[in-house]
């Protein structure tokens, strides 16, 4: 898939295939921790497929987002450790 | 202000069974609305990139269900259903907005999650189910040049090794819990449908290279604040493997939030909703199908799909040869579940695997320790918020169940966190 779309993922532009799951993004970057857990572990995704809400980050703003039901759109601002 | 859809049959999820159930319901005349919280339909068997061609086996009941009229509505999460004599509401979220679909029969094919069992270490990031890997992988995820063990339970081990392989992950280990005449029992009830064995063959040749062990578990996950080994075992010897990525999942359950919330009487143990021939289920007017009544597979679900949507729509003539065909086809998937079912029945070694300090709860951050004596999933919440988190149970409830027999508790709405603004909104446009 040629098309790229840039987003920012911490601050960090990235093109990245249009079509593809944050989740997808942030584990190809090499982001293994998406969010920081209530007791302050980091925490990935777990089950990738919406149902574990492991994978949580914050979405154009927007907190608790599931990383791994979302597409990336150009200029999504994505933000991990939350 | 909410939109409204009108349909005589709502559909509920868009994997094989759903699809089949939608093409059938619309192709004998009735309206038929099709819901999936997925971005694309496939459900997770036929995950595909948007724009992307979907693999083989899915495009012609894609291509059947693009021309049947089916309203698909993808990216949308049920929260909450309502019914009973005139026919059912379910309340959706589709991003931020709310939806309402009204239908006069609902057809439930809300399929199945992978079983998650707790282990020292299995919070780690990196650390993920069998099945979430290739979904990852089927999302767009570059894993190349990593290395991951595959350990668990069930066909998906192989697949999930396969995918990795063909997208440039060394596996190291597949480790299956089950022993090896356990298995060869399975293989010799799958001869019976032998294109499940060549699959199975496929699979493995895929990733010839890695060492599939039977008999083997993970014990647990070392790691600072990542997966850097899988400590492995049978029993007696202990192996350790380093890895990046460590998938682990015990087969699948069905996803039975929705039909439990709409009333749906299960069958024994709670492996799925119990239907009649016809999959219907206790609830006159909700149908359900596919991996929900039970997994076994998509062929079930397929047969399973068609005769629900058959049946939805009022077209089901059980003396029919084509009905009969589906009850037959049905029949011998179904078979083929119990077999699996049988053969990757889970070892008591698995059940005991978390430390009082592992987290059993992953939203809450609850131990096992801190479950103390609770004797329910009610008590549980109740005393240490287990169960309570944004998961809603989803994870620790199944892995309680197969840990200590705790039920599951009873289901309320709404299904999914749902933000207040959507719940506002909720009023249906004139």
């Amino acid at each position: 898939m040629p098309e790229t779309v840039d987003i920012r993922v911490d601050g960090r532009r990235v093109a990245v295939p249009r079509g593809i799951t944050v989740a997808a993004v942030l584990v190809s970057l090499g982001h293994v921790s998406f969010r920081t857990s209530v007791s302050g572990q980091p925490r990935g995704p777990l089950c990738a497929m919406g149902i574990c809400f492991e994978c949580r980050v914050t979405i154009g703003g927007a907190p608790h987002q599931r990383a791994c039901m979302t597409l990336c759109w150009p200029g999504m601002e994505v933000v991990t450790g939350g | 202000m909410a939109e409204a859809l009108h349909a005589d049959v709502a559909v509920v999820g868009a994997g094989p069974a759903g699809i089949a159930a939608a093409c059938r319901a619309a192709e004998s005349g009735a309206k038929t609305v099709l819901v999936d919280d997925g971005l694309a339909p496939g459900g997770q068997i036929h995950r595909h990139l948007p724009g992307e061609e979907p693999p083989p086996k899915a495009r012609p009941w894609l291509k059947r269900l693009f021309r049947s009229g089916t309203r698909i509505v993808t990216a949308a999460a049920i929260f909450d259903a309502e019914g009973g004599g005139e026919g059912w509401l379910l309340r959706v979220l589709k991003g931020e907005s709310a939806l309402l679909v009204r239908s006069r029969c609902l057809v439930l094919a809300t399929g199945a999650r992978e079983l998650f069992l707790p282990f020292p270490g299995w919070t780690l990031p990196g650390v993920t189910g069998p099945g979430a890997v290739q979904a990852l992988v089927k999302s767009g995820a570059d894993l190349r040049g990593r290395t991951a063990v595959v350990a668990g339970s069930g066909p998906l081990l192989l697949a999930a090794a396969a995918a990795l392989a063909k997208a440039g992950v060394r596996v190291a280990l597949v480790a299956e819990q089950a022993e090896w005449r356990s298995l060869v029992g399975f293989a010799g009830a799958l001869l019976r449908t032998p294109a499940k064995i060549f699959e199975a063959w496929r699979d493995r040749l895929a990733f010839a290279g890695a060492t599939y062990r039977t008999g083997f578990w993970v014990k647990a996950a070392g790691g600072t604040s990542r997966i850097e080994r899988a400590h492995v075992t049978d029993g007696r010897r202990k192996l350790e493997v380093a890895c990046d990525l460590l998938c682990v999942g015990y087969g699948l359950v069905p996803n039975l939030e929705l039909p439990r919330l709409t009333g749906c009487a299960l069958g024994p143990g709670h492996l799925g909703v119990s239907v009649t021939d016809r999959q219907e289920t206790s609830i006159a007017g909700v149908f359900a199908a596919g991996e929900v009544c039970g997994v076994a597979g998509a062929e079930a679900a397929v047969a399973e799909g068609e005769i629900a949507g058959l049946a939805a729509s009022g077209a089901l003539r059980s003396g029919d040869p084509e009905a009969r065909r589906l009850f037959a086809a049905r029949a011998s998937a179904r078979r083929f579940g119990a077999a699996l079912a049988a053969a990757f029945r889970l070892r008591h070694e698995v059940l005991a695997l978390a430390a009082p300090d592992t987290i059993v709860c992953r939203c809450e951050d609850v131990s096992l320790s801190r479950l103390g004596s609770a004797a329910s999933m009610r008590e549980a919440k109740l005393q240490t918020r287990c169960g309570m988190g944004p998961c809603q149970g989803r994870v620790c409830s199944a892995a309680l169940e197969a840990l200590r027999g705790f039920a599951p508790d009873s289901v309320r709405p709404p299904l999914f966190p749902v933000p207040l603004e959507a719940l506002a909104s909720m009023e249906e446009k004139a």
